[in-house]
């Protein structure tokens, strides 16, 4: 999905890691999913570019959808789909 | 009749069993160091694995042992004697109290340490430990270390189990990644 295709995302939950270094955003987005219903969309923002890589590793390892990443003014936007 | 089915199935089930061993996977880990920055390291992996949904097991030896310490007065079942008593005193009594590998300069880089991890949001090392748990981490300490060191069940955090080196090694020969720090 591109960017402008990824901001139009309904959004089912969003995950504020903002200013939150590694492992912290990884651990919220284990904890937040638990609260999106199975198909629905996550958007993880974080400040951490290493969140980039870990939060979609993360997914393909536990069955979730990476869909794509939106960088924007030293955040980043990291949206999945909930598999199960 | 039914004995000889059962004899069918008794004589298939064994090479089929040697050959279901299940695929090693998870973390084990040997902590054996008792200072901030190497367990820091230790327990970001820890955590970063068990949120990737691997089993983690982390067996504390040596040093590694005072990060399970509990800070604050410990009421023990029988007296210390003066060896263990002293090195009781002279080690580090929990995750809140250990020194930097490098630059600690007398407490001074420790505490520097602490405060840029405070600014840059890095989570301290009494959370990281809490976390784990919290994330089903299976904390081991190693009791030959702790017989050694004078280091009693009851000064320890709760929640963990006590092992011997077959612990690890069963841990260790189940899990695809084996770490030592």
């Amino acid at each position: 999905m591109n960017a402008e295709e990824l901001r139009q995302l309904k959004v089912d939950k969003v995950v504020d890691a903002r200013g939150v270094a590694c492992p912290g955003p990884l651990l919220e987005a284990k904890r937040a999913v638990t609260g999106v219903p199975i198909r629905g969309v996550m958007e993880v923002v974080s400040s951490d570019e290493g969140t980039t890589e870990d939060v979609p590793l993360w997914a393909k390892k536990v069955g979730h959808e990476y869909l794509g990443t939106v960088a924007d003014a030293g955040l980043w936007h990291i949206y999945l789909r909930r598999g199960k | 009749m039914i004995g000889a089915t059962e004899m069918e199935t008794g004589e298939h089930a064994l090479p089929e069993l040697a050959e279901e061993k299940p695929t090693p996977h998870g973390l084990s880990m040997v902590v054996f160091s008792g200072e901030l920055d190497k367990a820091l390291a230790a327990f970001i992996i820890a955590n970063g694995a068990a949120a990737m949904d691997l089993p983690v097991t982390m067996f504390f030896t040596f040093w590694g042992l005072n990060i399970l310490r509990k800070d604050g007065p410990v009421t023990f079942a029988s007296p210390k004697d003066s060896t263990e008593k002293m090195f009781g005193m002279m080690m580090p009594k929990g995750a809140k109290h250990l020194k930097l590998s490098q630059l600690n300069m007398g407490g001074l880089g420790t505490r520097m340490m602490k405060r840029v991890m405070t600014r840059k949001h890095v989570m301290d090392l009494p959370t990281l430990v809490k976390t784990a748990q919290e994330q089903g981490v299976r904390f081991v300490a190693c009791t030959m270390s702790m017989d050694l060191m004078g280091i009693r069940k009851e000064e320890l955090i709760s929640g963990i189990d006590f092992g011997g080196v077959g612990s690890f090694i069963d841990a260790a020969d189940s899990s695809r990644i084996s770490l030592f720090v």
